[in-house]
């Protein structure tokens, strides 16, 4: 891929930029889902986050990014790469492409062939899983995915570990990444147990107003017919949003959460009957990321009003058949929790 | 959509005819403004394509295997350089031929993983066909639009991780028949051009002289960079596409890089009025969803307007939640008839998208919204077999190399590894000179083994709807339920869904087979009542369906939502003998084909009637007023897994 489309220079879709910053900012989130409309930079987005990210030290050379501030003992065992003399190498984030048609071997790894057809020895070749620890593992039309490469992937995410055991082959390597997805509905559901993956789910539309579809027209034409000065042209805006996800990243471990926060993030999930804990604690982190984002020194409302449809939306008890619905019991739910209690104060 | 009942009324090859039957303009004049531009049209598609076959995605050419559509391709792939690669698509092309992968003979041969390049990398800078794009795999059609959006083909399979850049334009061959059949909407999305060439005769095709010559297509290549467009033109282009109800922004951006083309072609560096509606017709009149200027008599029927909602690009007659687009929309109407007073460019380009709308569009606008609502996105014939590929590797067999098999490497390597020594001495005995260059490993035919893969057949479960005028599905809470907890029991099985519905003269197939339950609920929602009750019809409509279903290697159950005594017989006239004789005939042929199935009586009082023909189906047989959830839920468990 020569050139990328810049992530400042997508016009609109507010929410869908907002919730990868705060996926950046914290990758505790857990996953982002964005499903919707073709052909309104899903993918685009995605890929244009990953030329933003900040830079993260690992072993040198360790093919699984090790965290050398880490003990070994979250390595694969006999690491050989943590060496106390050579010093920790530096990275951008990895954003790892699922691509479709990927086979088993290629995404938990498997065996060296050239090792073993060359030379008769037994190696382990690191899959994409290994590649995407400690970063992102993006999946574009994840409802195309088979079925046993889901169960694979379900099965990581859950443990944050990959245990290949194949092949006469027995190895163990963390394997702890944020799952993006994005698709298009009418391709197909998405499985259940997959959606409770992902901490953010959002659903982007097609503008519909003739400004903004011209300028993304516009835009778009730009950048293709030439994408270098295209590119150049974003790049003070790029820094922009790369500074807001440094600082962000910063900020975020001294975000204060209050107890009314906490008792916030409770009420709303009680009334919306969210099964367990998964969804507040999204609903928190969420929101202790944006208000990293803004630079403000605690959570408060606002940052839980704003987060809590993309945290909470694809967690309300599902009725596989009422899609619309979840969306105006949140709505109901979120004036209910929040403009009650304002009226009151 | 197949209407099982006016199957007569069907023309084999165009839209189906509108059920409002309002919509029949002056036919033989239309033909003939559709005659005299589809032609020239589509030879000019050939010649933007030649241009910059990437750019524009590609073309998608409507047309049963002719003449004419050979002339059409003859001209387009005359139009391309001889070291351009053309390469052809089959119809179940597999992963290892579309992405690459192991190429297991070199491999072995030169004892190192070789990799074999894919067609997706073979056609970069070229032109790929995919023949029979209607019918090609909802997968396979996935990696090929995936290479379209990033530029790359992604390989992760057999060990090799491989970028590759590569940029194509597709030529998608469609041979659909009716307009079910037709290229997945994320490929038709994606390639600029549409051509219908169906309606063009063998005598006009003579003509096959592109409007451009080589010169200028080779003139045009180098000049395209430089061609700008004003703003003015990028929002009439943005404005029609809206006018038209074409949605996607891909389509508004393809129009403008058309618009480019065309410019480049003509010699000009900079995009005029001419280019932008030659852009409109060939990339937006095809694509319209809604015509412009709504005239009264000619509006969907009520039944496509109340499935309507559920689609956000709302038609003209639903004004509340789309205020900009209709806004334009009503400039646009007020401006046509004045003219080349207050935005003539967008008038201009609207005329001429507008001209290349397809004939009839009421009607095609009809099914389309119907198979929108019913959520087919096409390419359903392919769809259809992606659960069948694949699935999860289980051991492997002895086999042999033959395209399509998946060679277990590590296996085999297995099998020929005890032998290894004994080859070798036998090899050094035949050629004592050779041995320093004889791979390292000796695979042996006999050693092949091939991977096995257990398949997980997928379900569809059929539901046939009984929507006459007796119905109570919308009357009664406990039909509803019913229907939703069997929805709900597909979902958690992951089956898909289909959708009958039978009343007045016949049945409709209202959703083909579908993942999207949320779908199939809307469409039982929004069920359109009415009329008798054709049982023979709705029966026989179901299993026509379910065989397609078996012979695409599904299983299929049925359920059977009826409702009172059947009184139109399968020649759609009424009496009430001669219908139920004709459903009691259908059931029949349910229990010969042996399809499980369930009968559900949603009728107040349970008809004796139903009983026997769930007993001549050899179905189960649930009357509903007495069922709760818990027994229906088993009911549906046991007949939908038994059997």
């Amino acid at each position: 891929m020569a050139a990328v489309f810049p992530f400042s220079a997508i016009v609109g879709q507010d929410d869908m930029k907002l919730a990868l910053l705060i996926a950046a900012v914290d990758q505790s989130v857990g996953g982002v889902l964005v499903m919707g409309d073709r052909g309104t930079g899903k993918s685009t987005a995605v890929r244009a986050l990953a030329a933003l990210l900040p830079p993260m030290p690992v072993v040198r050379g360790c093919p699984y990014n090790c965290d050398p501030a880490k003990t070994a003992e979250g390595c694969v065992s006999g690491c050989t790469y943590r060496d106390a003399k050579t010093k920790p190498a530096s990275i951008s984030i990895p954003v790892v492409d699922l691509p479709l048609g990927a086979t088993e071997d290629r995404v938990v790894g498997a065996l060296d062939l050239e090792k073993v057809l060359a030379h008769g020895e037994r190696a382990f070749e690191p899959g994409l899983l290994a590649r995407a620890h400690r970063g992102f593992l993006y999946i574009d039309e994840v409802n195309l995915l088979e079925d046993h490469l889901v169960d694979l992937l379900l099965d990581v995410a859950a443990s944050g570990e990959n245990v290949v055991e194949r092949e006469g082959l027995s190895i163990r390597h963390p394997a702890k990444f944020v799952l993006v997805g994005s698709g298009n509905p009418e391709e197909g559901e998405l499985r259940p147990q997959l959606l409770d993956r992902f901490g953010l789910s959002l659903e982007v539309r097609t503008p519909t107003d003739l400004k903004t579809r011209v300028e993304v027209v516009r835009r778009r034409d730009d950048f293709e017919r030439d994408p270098a000065a295209f590119v150049e042209k974003w790049q003070p805006e790029e820094q922009k949003v790369v500074k807001k996800i440094q600082n962000g990243r910063k900020r975020v471990a001294n975000v204060d959460v209050p107890d009314a926060a906490l008792e916030r993030a409770a009420e709303i999930c009680i009334a919306l009957g969210t099964d367990g804990l998964r969804g507040e604690l999204t609903l928190i982190r969420a929101a202790r990321a944006l208000a990293a984002i803004e630079g403000k020194k605690a959570v408060t409302d606002v940052q839980l009003r704003a987060v809590a449809p993309t945290a909470l939306r694809h967690r309300l008890r599902r009725d596989p058949l009422d899609e619309s619905g979840s969306t105006a019991r949140l709505d109901r739910v979120l004036v209910e929790v929040f403009d009650r209690e304002g009226a009151a104060a | 959509m197949i209407a099982f009942a006016s199957a007569l009324d069907q023309i084999p090859d165009g839209p189906p005819p509108a059920p409002g039957a309002s919509s029949a303009p002056s036919a033989p004049s239309a033909a003939e403004l559709e005659d005299r531009t589809a032609w020239p049209d589509a030879l000019l598609a050939a010649t933007i394509v030649a241009v910059d076959p990437a750019g524009v995605g590609g073309v998608v050419v409507r047309s049963f295997p002719g003449p004419v559509r050979d002339r059409w391709m003859a001209c387009v792939t005359g139009l391309f350089p001889k070291s351009v690669p053309v390469r052809r698509v089959p119809l179940h092309v597999t992963d290892d031929r579309l992405l690459g992968g192991l190429d297991l003979a070199a491999t072995l041969r030169s004892g190192r993983p070789v990799a074999e390049r894919g067609l997706l990398v073979e056609a970069d800078g070229g032109v790929l066909i995919l023949a029979m794009a209607e019918r090609a795999e909802a997968s396979s059609v996935a990696r090929l639009t995936a290479t379209l959006d990033t530029g790359e083909v992604a390989v992760e399979r057999d060990g090799f991780a491989l970028r590759h850049p590569s940029r194509f334009g597709v030529i998608a061959l469609d041979e659909g028949v009716d307009w079910e059949e037709r290229p997945t909407a994320g490929l038709r999305d994606r390639l600029g051009l549409h051509l219908d060439l169906s309606d063009v005769s063998v005598r006009e095709a003579d003509v096959s002289v592109a409007p451009f010559d080589l010169a200028a297509i080779a003139n045009a290549r180098g000049l395209l960079a430089q061609v700008t467009i004003e703003d003015d033109l990028v929002e009439a282009l943005c404005g029609t596409a809206l006018a038209l109800g074409v949605e996607s922004l891909r389509a508004s951006g393809l129009a403008v890089r058309v618009a480019r083309i065309h410019a480049a072609l003509c010699g000009v560096s900079a995009v005029r009025a001419e280019d932008a509606t030659a852009a409109a017709r060939l990339v937006l009149g095809p694509r319209a969803t809604r015509l412009p200027m709504p005239e009264p008599e000619e509006q969907p029927e009520p039944e496509a307007q109340s499935s309507e909602p559920e689609q956000p690009p709302n038609p003209p007659d639903d004004p509340a939640n789309e205020p900009p687009a209709d806004s334009t929309e009503n400039e646009t109407q007020s401006q046509t008839p004045q003219q080349d007073l207050d935005k003539p460019l967008e008038d201009q380009v609207l005329e001429a998208a507008e001209a290349a709308i397809p004939l009839g569009l009421l009607a095609m606008l009809q099914a389309d919204t119907r198979r929108r609502a019913a959520g087919s996105t096409g390419g359903k014939a392919g769809a259809a077999q992606i659960v069948q590929r694949g699935g999860r590797p289980m051991g492997s067999r002895r086999g042999e190399l033959k395209p399509g098999v998946r060679v277990a490497v590590l296996d085999t390597l297995r099998v020929a590894a005890p032998w290894q020594r004994l080859r070798r001495l036998e090899i050094s005995q035949a050629e004592a000179s050779n041995t320093d260059v004889s791979p390292r490993v000796l695979v042996r035919p006999d050693d092949i083994r091939v991977t096995r893969f257990k398949r997980r057949r997928g379900t569809v479960t059929i539901f046939a709807v009984d929507a006459s005028g007796s119905a109570s599905l919308n009357r009664l809470a406990e039909a509803k339920g019913a229907v939703e907890l069997l929805l709900a029991d597909c979902y958690v099985r992951r089956d898909e869904v289909a959708l009958i519905s039978f009343r007045g003269a016949g049945a409709e197939v209202l959703l083909p087979p579908t993942r999207s339950l949320t779908r199939a609920k809307r469409q039982l929602g929004v069920l359109p009542g009415g009329g008798g009750t054709p049982l023979a019809a709705g029966i026989d409509a179901a299993a026509v369906l379910a065989e397609r279903i078996v012979k695409q290697g599904r299983s299929v159950s049925l359920v059977f939502l009826i409702d009172g005594r059947p009184n139109v017989g399968r020649d759609g006239l009424g009496g009430r003998e001669r219908a139920q004789a004709d459903a009691d005939d259908a059931a029949r042929q349910i229990a010969i084909s042996g399809f499980p199935a369930l009968v559900v009586d949603m009728s107040a009082r349970p008809q004796p009637a139903s009983r026997t023909l769930a007993g001549i189906m050899k179905a189960v047989y649930l009357p509903l007023p007495r069922a709760d959830s818990r027994t229906l839920s088993r009911a549906v468990q046991a007949a939908t897994t038994g059997a």
